[in-house]
């Protein structure tokens, strides 16, 4: 759907950007060893772990990996919720 | 003399190793330096074609790992170049047949006596491809602008790495500047800023390759061919000169802009 419209507005993405996402997904993948699927886990269970201490913005949060020449960094970008208003 | 040893390799198939190899061999013989190149694929020898130089083979790797014949007489002559020489696969034996420290002993006799020994790595991450690793100074790795072939390379550079031989530098072949300019193919620039390793040369599709395969004698030696000035540039590389770029597409300057980003990158 996204890329009938992309059609319509002539914004059609290339072939050769295509490979160039999709490669840099499955690079990530290859080189932390890690399934997308286990990346979910990952990230829910750390959502779990830290709410059990502070509230978090769930809906905000964001948790990727980020890829600087060949390293690969764990980013979290977690918005804390500001604590029930004070009396 | 302390030769260099430089193992050529891809992960996938069919990338061009055997290729590179040959025209490397012969472009560093026709600059003035002597050369070994060894086909290390094992079973599947193919780079005595590639050079035209399967009717001379009496001996080969596996007879001079296990004794029956001198090194030197593994080491056949290249018809054109009296610098430059070949040392064969077996075909009819297995990987298991050579072990990662029959490479290293067999490198260092040969680093005595010449300035470059090329080999031409089995595509695997397996038995082979630890065989042509084991003695490497330096690794070049090959890739197509193509989603298979840039996976693998990046786990044969990861695995490169490991083994502290790295950082592999990158050749990126069969590049068609028509398709890169259309958005059908990965572009050079797209590949390295994947892989992240130093690039050392870029080989445009070019028929001539094809062509001059078929005769038994490198493309190198071809010099009307664009992919023949364009191992000739990487070996010149290799040896420590700095080349410029190709201009592979006349129109846009696309390759200039690309030595622009390579050398402003860092």
């Amino acid at each position: 759907m996204a890329s009938l419209f992309e059609n319509l507005l002539g914004k059609k993405t290339s072939s050769a950007d295509r490979a160039k996402e999709r490669l840099h997904l499955v690079l990530i993948h290859d080189r932390t060893d890690l399934s997308p699927e286990d990346l979910q886990s990952m990230k829910d269970r750390l959502i779990q772990v830290i709410s059990e201490y502070v509230k978090i913005d769930a809906d905000e949060t964001e948790i990727q990996i980020e890829t600087d020449g060949r390293e690969q960094t764990l980013i979290a970008n977690i918005p804390l919720r500001s604590p029930r208003p004070r009396r | 003399m302390n030769g260099k040893v430089v193992t050529v390799t891809s992960g996938k198939g069919g990338v061009g190793k055997t290729t590179t190899t040959a025209n490397l061999g012969i472009a560093l013989a026709s600059l003035g330096h002597q050369v070994v190149c060894i086909d290390s694929d094992i079973g599947l020898r193919n780079l005595d074609v590639v050079m035209g130089l399967e009717n001379r083979i009496v001996y080969d790797l596996v007879d001079a790992v296990e004794g029956r014949c001198r090194l030197t007489q593994a080491m056949i002559r290249d018809k054109r170049f009296q610098t430059l020489f070949l040392i064969p696969a077996a075909q009819t034996r297995d990987k298991t047949a050579i072990a990662p420290s029959d490479m290293v002993r067999i490198c260092d006799i040969l680093r005595g006596e010449v300035d470059w020994i090329i080999i031409d790595s089995p595509a695997g991450i397996e038995r082979g491809f630890r065989n042509a690793l084991a003695p490497a100074d330096e690794v070049l790795v090959i890739t197509n602008p193509e989603v298979a072939a840039v996976r693998d390379a990046d786990r044969i550079i990861g695995l490169v790495e490991a083994e502290e031989k790295g950082p592999a530098k990158l050749i990126i072949n069969r590049i068609n500047p028509a398709m890169v300019k259309h958005g059908d193919m990965l572009s050079a620039e797209d590949v390295v800023e994947l892989l992240a390793v130093p690039l050392i040369g870029i080989v445009p599709e070019d028929e001539a390759v094809l062509i001059s395969t078929n005769h038994g004698r490198p493309v190198v030696l071809d010099e009307k061919s664009e992919a023949g000035h364009a191992f000739m540039n990487l070996a010149k590389r290799l040896r420590g000169e700095e080349v410029p770029w190709m201009e592979l597409d006349h129109k846009d300057g696309f390759f200039n802009r690309l030595g622009k980003f390579i050398s402003g990158g860092d």
